[in-house]
């Protein structure tokens, strides 16, 4: 514990100075930096439209009320698109996410040299790219529609999913492997009951938990024409018909809500 | 005495009726909503060598021909991170301190969960969306999106980590006398910084990773020049700019995993 020694006081001091100053010089690097940040900013932000900005915010609300009710009519569709997308999207990544968790992983990997690299750089690849990119490659690829935006919220969600579940196959207990292998069970054996059921209460923890983020995602992915319910957003955004965009706005809320509702109880029953 | 007696491993799900129930449903999902995704076969197929030239584009990809614009827009996205994680964070603290049940009373702590729940709510290209119509095209609007994304984000878990914290801590400094500010600095701050830090470097991570997708509303960083190369067909730039995203992810995660190590 680092004291300073004043005439006869003793003064307690929660580090040392040495360490004191290099947190110092760390703060005054980050501040530094983003100072230097911020100046970019400034130069590329046109400062009017900010001022003028709290004025057309509350110009914006108004025009929003009263909600355009009747227009829940042509949302039924595009809500039912959007469950589509994040539900079959979930169960693609979690069909494919499986297989590559355990070439992932550390304890089951087949190869360390070969194989693990490349399982962990299809999850690395799978995760940095957002599932909006996916879908533009996608709808550049296939068309417009579902399919593209199954295929996006899948490709994203199958690195997401891989990663949490070879992290948890890592953390297994091997001594029910052992006891299983010494059984005289064969490899496929072994995975099936030694390794699988100490999993699985996290393998369905995971897809539920990504299913309930996909929701969120798929509610955007029509602004590129991946379906759902993003495609009715952008089009009255463009044609500046406010009382639709409060409907779709409460309407992509309650669905979020729901999703996030039934996840918690899931992963609640779960655990 | 029967000589067939055989170990069956139990089922996840004991109540039969319930088990039954979802699979069923489970089923009767999968056939309707696949039998109404329409899926244009025909447009699939014509797909096809589009796809073929796509993934040949990166091997090799072309980082060369439009490398300013890479450039700019990467060097944009990342001072659009770096600006926007700071303020979402430093805004997320007041609060997530706020939205904490053991610090603050009763209506602060609704007023700030309501807030904490509003940002994580709508995804940030959806706020980015309104963000441009208010602030115009640009960086600017990209960053008040990320910012009000980082400040669910990370508000949230600082304020699940303080409700969390050891409170005989708190107690014992509260005990010498200290002041307020005092009690937070030395009781509540030190518990939750190394997973804090840790935090916004995730963060740091996921406003890195939005931002390269901004550009498609009109927002700025890299997204923009992604969209356009997408839009000309260009896909050997669009390969080099997905390549490099990756990377920067990439470098950004081991780095944080090793900052995170030595804060702790």
């Amino acid at each position: 514990m680092p004291i300073k020694q004043q005439s006869d006081i003793k003064i307690w001091k929660r580090r040392s100075g040495k360490r004191q100053l290099g947190i110092w010089f760390g703060q005054f690097i980050g501040v530094a930096i983003f100072v230097y940040c911020w100046q970019l900013v400034s130069e590329n932000t046109i400062w009017m439209f900010v001022a003028d900005a709290p004025r057309q915010a509350v110009d914006m609300m108004e025009r929003m009320v009263p909600p355009k009710w009747s227009y829940m009519s042509n949302l039924w569709r595009p809500i039912w698109d959007t469950i589509t997308i994040a539900t079959l999207g979930t169960l693609m990544a979690v069909v494919f996410a499986f297989p590559i968790a355990f070439l992932a992983a550390r304890n089951t990997t087949p190869s360390s040299v070969f194989v693990r690299p490349v399982a962990l750089f299809i999850i690395v690849a799978s995760r940095s790219i957002n599932s909006l990119l996916w879908a533009l490659m996608l709808v550049t690829i296939l068309g417009p529609g579902v399919f593209a935006g199954v295929l996006a919220i899948g490709f994203r969600s199958i690195g997401f999913c891989a990663k949490l579940l070879y992290e948890a196959i890592e953390e297994i207990d091997e001594a029910q492997v052992e006891a299983v292998t010494a059984t005289g069970a064969s490899g496929a054996q072994i995975l099936n009951y030694g390794i699988v059921p100490q999993i699985l209460p996290a393998f369905a923890g995971i897809s539920v938990f990504r299913w309930d983020i996909n929701i969120r995602e798929s509610a955007i992915l029509g602004l590129v024409g991946a379906g759902g319910i993003g495609l009715q957003l952008s089009s009255s955004i463009d044609t500046v018909t406010w009382t639709q965009v409060s409907v779709i706005l409460l309407v992509i809320l309650v669905t979020v809500v729901a999703s996030e509702w039934v996840s918690a109880k899931v992963r609640h029953a779960i655990i | 005495m029967s000589a067939s007696r055989s170990w069956k491993r139990p089922p996840i799900i004991e109540r039969p009726l319930l088990r039954w129930g979802l699979t069923t449903g489970g089923v009767l999902f999968l056939v309707l909503s696949i039998g109404t995704m329409e899926v244009n076969w025909e447009r699939v197929a014509a797909g096809v060598p589009r796809a073929e030239r796509f993934i040949a584009s990166f091997f090799p990809p072309d980082f060369t021909s439009k490398s300013t614009d890479i450039w700019a827009g990467i060097i944009e996205s990342l001072w659009m991170t770096v600006v926007s994680t700071v303020i979402g964070i430093l805004l997320s603290i007041p609060v997530g301190l706020g939205a904490t049940r053991n610090l603050s009373p009763r209506y602060v702590y609704l007023i700030s969960r309501g807030i904490l729940a509003v940002s994580r709510t709508f995804p940030e290209i959806i706020v980015a969306l309104f963000a441009v119509k208010l602030f115009g095209f640009g960086p600017f609007a990209g960053i008040i999106a990320l910012s009000i994304g980082s400040i669910g984000f990370y508000g949230k878990l600082l304020a699940e980590d303080i409700e969390d914290m050891d409170p005989v801590q708190a107690e014992a400094v509260k005990a010498t006398g200290a002041s307020w500010f005092q009690w937070l600095n030395y009781s509540v701050q030190p518990q939750v910084m190394p997973r804090m830090i840790g935090l916004a470097m995730y963060r740091f991570d996921i406003n890195f990773r939005e931002s390269a997708v901004l550009g498609i509303v009109g927002a700025g960083g890299i997204g923009a020049t992604l969209i356009t190369s997408f839009d000309r067909y260009e896909f050997s730039s669009s390969a080099a700019i997905l390549l490099i995203i990756i990377g920067i992810v990439m470098v950004v995660e081991y780095s944080s995993g090793f900052i995170r190590k030595w804060v702790q």
